[in-house]
């Protein structure tokens, strides 16, 4: 009966605590074995929740969850063969790194060689042998995310879930811990589930992410899909460095929408999901920030590009590339990301009149 | 184009921050005031005491008052070995032992009920309010009423029963309050992790929780022990017909009228100072392995 590999499935998970509202709503997800995956979403999305109810920290009000094909629901922790990584990793401040790593085999009755033996052999594999008689309190933050890591390795689960992992950390450290996750995932060759509220993080980690919103799940995919195809504007806007622009269709030609608002005329947008929209229909689109440029309005430009004249409000070095911030479109932000030396070329001052523009079929139309 | 934008130090700004900082220099005259103010309230604090301490060191010619009459330890013989001074040694092992079985039973009610008081449940409120009532009643009233029901009851009035309940009356709400102190430093995440780790709620307990609580099960037992050890008010009616310790004192001082009676002031204050100072001096041990001594085990 034991579970034999870390595929996951989520059917149908509501998990209420008061009956009323729904912390998660409705959640179904198929995660292969040995994937690294990603729950992305703001505090409170309910993303921790779905986390614990895995680890079966918490039990759901309805629905299923599979681990490895078997309903774990109702199981122990080390039933289900999954280990948490908690979000201030709880190391145990009374024991040092060895009794630490040790812990889940002391409280098996493992005899005291062989528990030492094994914990040893994890410490390596973390690189922390010359700190295993150290306490939590004497080591770095990046230090005892590895001691947290081991301690929930050693008893050799299937499905690792990590609560915020490197929230605790400052940035460097961060990026540096990120390739140390990647690492040991694919050293342990077992699921990791990691929930953050960093967009950077998930798409740089993660094989498949999970992007929530107020319980429910808005889009899943690869990273790659989720960033450059976003389906709605909320997954747009979350993920970031997408301009998000609401319009009306002025006329359909052929499989393009003509859209335009009061600062846009013009724009033509491919249907895309929008197949079935009409003239008059109010849509969103979407383009990414790396594809606008910019232009003096007295130079001319094909047709083939969308244009819209705008001003520039503020402009942000951002080292390899400037962040130049223009007018409002109605509601929306519009941002160009434009490369280095492209704009020190001739670069603009806040006040210059532009024209942003992209090719055609750089625009995604949204859900 | 690059232009230096850095600013070389300037060395009248050095001298006008040093010029802002006068107190690097003498100290305030508040700051005399107010030690003369914390002198007093010490002298005052501790100078009866040690009047007392100094006055038990005297010879046989010793009295009540100073001056001091020659130097020695007599008095202190005098109090083991006379019988007109009461039975000291028997009030002092009475007051020890129970002390200790007070002690026990506050750590361990005061930590569950800590446990307890974690989670709400129904009626939280109402217990926490009826403790907080036992601490402001007066302790004298509640003793009057344990000997009035116990001899209703037709239970004999004992050091090692009714006392025993007087006392905890006063030392338990003490415990509690203490304790919930103590466990807020105790964090979910610790036991959640060692129930992930595969730990029964037995194994969590006492791997985990009783070990990180540790300084504050010392601290609470510290003060279950000397609040029971020199427990008056509560006692006096309850304790039956052998006395504690601090009712022998008092029963000294109405009818012992030599130096033994400061003897015994020095000789139980030593004690106590003794108990601070182990317990004290384990949750320094146990707050420095934690803190620093790499190979510590």
């Amino acid at each position: 009966m034991a579970v034999e590999n870390g595929s996951i499935e989520l059917a149908g998970i509501v998990k209420s605590y008061d009956g009323n509202t729904r912390v998660v709503d409705g959640v179904n997800l198929r995660i292969p074995d040995r994937a690294y995956c990603c729950f992305l979403g703001p505090s409170g999305c309910g993303k921790t929740t779905i986390l614990r109810m895995i680890a079966g920290h918490e039990d759901p009000t309805h629905g299923e969850i599979l681990i490895g094909g078997q309903d774990v629901v109702g199981l122990a922790p080390v039933e289900r063969r999954t280990a948490m990584m908690f979000q201030s990793y709880a190391l145990f401040p009374h024991l040092n790194v060895r009794d630490n790593i040790a812990f889940a085999l002391r409280v098996r009755g493992v005899g005291s060689q062989e528990r030492r033996k094994a914990a040893d052999a994890m410490i390596e594999k973390v690189r922390l042998t010359e700190l295993a008689d150290r306490l939590p309190a004497q080591l770095s933050g990046g230090q005892q995310q590895r001691v947290a890591l081991a301690r929930a390795a050693i008893t050799g689960p299937k499905v690792l879930l990590l609560d915020e992992p490197l929230s605790a950390l400052d940035e460097q450290l961060r990026v540096q811990m990120r390739q140390e996750l990647s690492r040991m995932q694919r050293d342990l060759g077992i699921t990791f589930i990691h929930v953050t509220h960093t967009q950077l993080e998930a798409i740089a980690i993660a094989d498949i992410v999970v992007v929530m919103e107020k319980g429910k799940i808005k889009q899943a995919g690869p990273a790659r899909d989720v960033y450059d195809q976003p389906q709605d504007r909320y997954v747009a806007e979350f993920l970031g460095g997408q301009n998000v622009l609401a319009g009306q269709i002025e006329r359909i030609e052929g499989d393009s929408a003509v859209i335009a608002s009061q600062e846009m005329r013009d724009v033509v947008v491919p249907l895309g999901v929008r197949r079935t929209a009409s003239t008059g229909d109010r849509v969103d689109f979407a383009v990414r920030r790396d594809d606008v440029d910019l232009m003096r309005p007295e130079r001319g430009g094909n047709s083939e590009r969308a244009k819209v004249p705008s001003r520039v409000r503020a402009i942000e070095y951002q080292g390899n590339f400037v962040k130049v911030i223009l007018d409002k479109v109605g509601q929306d932000e519009l941002i160009a990301y434009v490369p280095d030396r492209v704009f020190y070329r001739d670069p603009f001052s806040i006040g210059d009149v532009v024209i942003a523009g992209w090719e055609k079929q750089n625009a995604r139309m949204l859900a | 184009m690059t232009a230096d934008l850095t600013v070389k130090a300037d060395p009248v700004a050095l001298r006008r921050r040093r010029a802002l900082a006068p107190s690097r220099g003498g100290r305030p005259w508040t700051f005399y005031v107010l030690a003369a103010l914390f002198t007093l309230y010490v002298i005052a604090l501790y100078g009866p005491m040690v009047c007392i301490y100094i006055l038990s060191f005297q010879d046989v010619r010793g009295g009540l008052v100073f001056p001091m009459r020659g130097t020695s330890l007599h008095w202190f013989v005098d109090l083991f070995t006379q019988v007109r001074t009461g039975d000291v040694k028997g009030a002092f092992s009475r007051s020890i032992r129970l002390a200790v079985v007070v002690t026990i039973i506050t750590v361990v009610v005061s930590f569950m009920s800590g446990l307890a008081f974690r989670r709400r449940f129904a009626g939280d409120t109402v217990v926490f309010y009826l403790m907080i009532g036992s601490l402001v009643a007066p302790g004298l009233v509640l003793g009057i009423g344990v000997g009035l029901i116990c001899n209703t009851l037709g239970i004999e009035a004992s050091w090692y029963s009714t006392a025993l309940g007087a006392q905890l009356s006063w030392t338990l709400p003490f415990g509690v309050l203490v304790m919930f102190a103590v466990m807020s430093r105790l964090n979910n995440a610790w036991e959640e992790a060692a129930r992930d780790l595969g730990a029964t709620a037995w194994q969590t307990t006492f791997l985990v929780i009783i070990p990180i609580l540790a300084p504050g099960l010392v601290a609470v037992a510290l003060f279950g022990f000397t609040l029971s050890y020199d427990e008056f008010t509560r006692t006096l009616l309850t304790a039956g017909s052998l006395n504690t310790l601090p009712l022998e004192i008092w029963s000294m001082t109405l009818n012992v009228t030599s130096p033994s009676l400061y003897a015994l002031g020095t000789v139980t204050t030593l004690i106590s100072f003794i108990i601070i100072g182990v317990c004290l001096s384990s949750i320094a041990r146990i707050q420095k392995r934690r803190a620093v001594g790499p190979g510590a085990h």
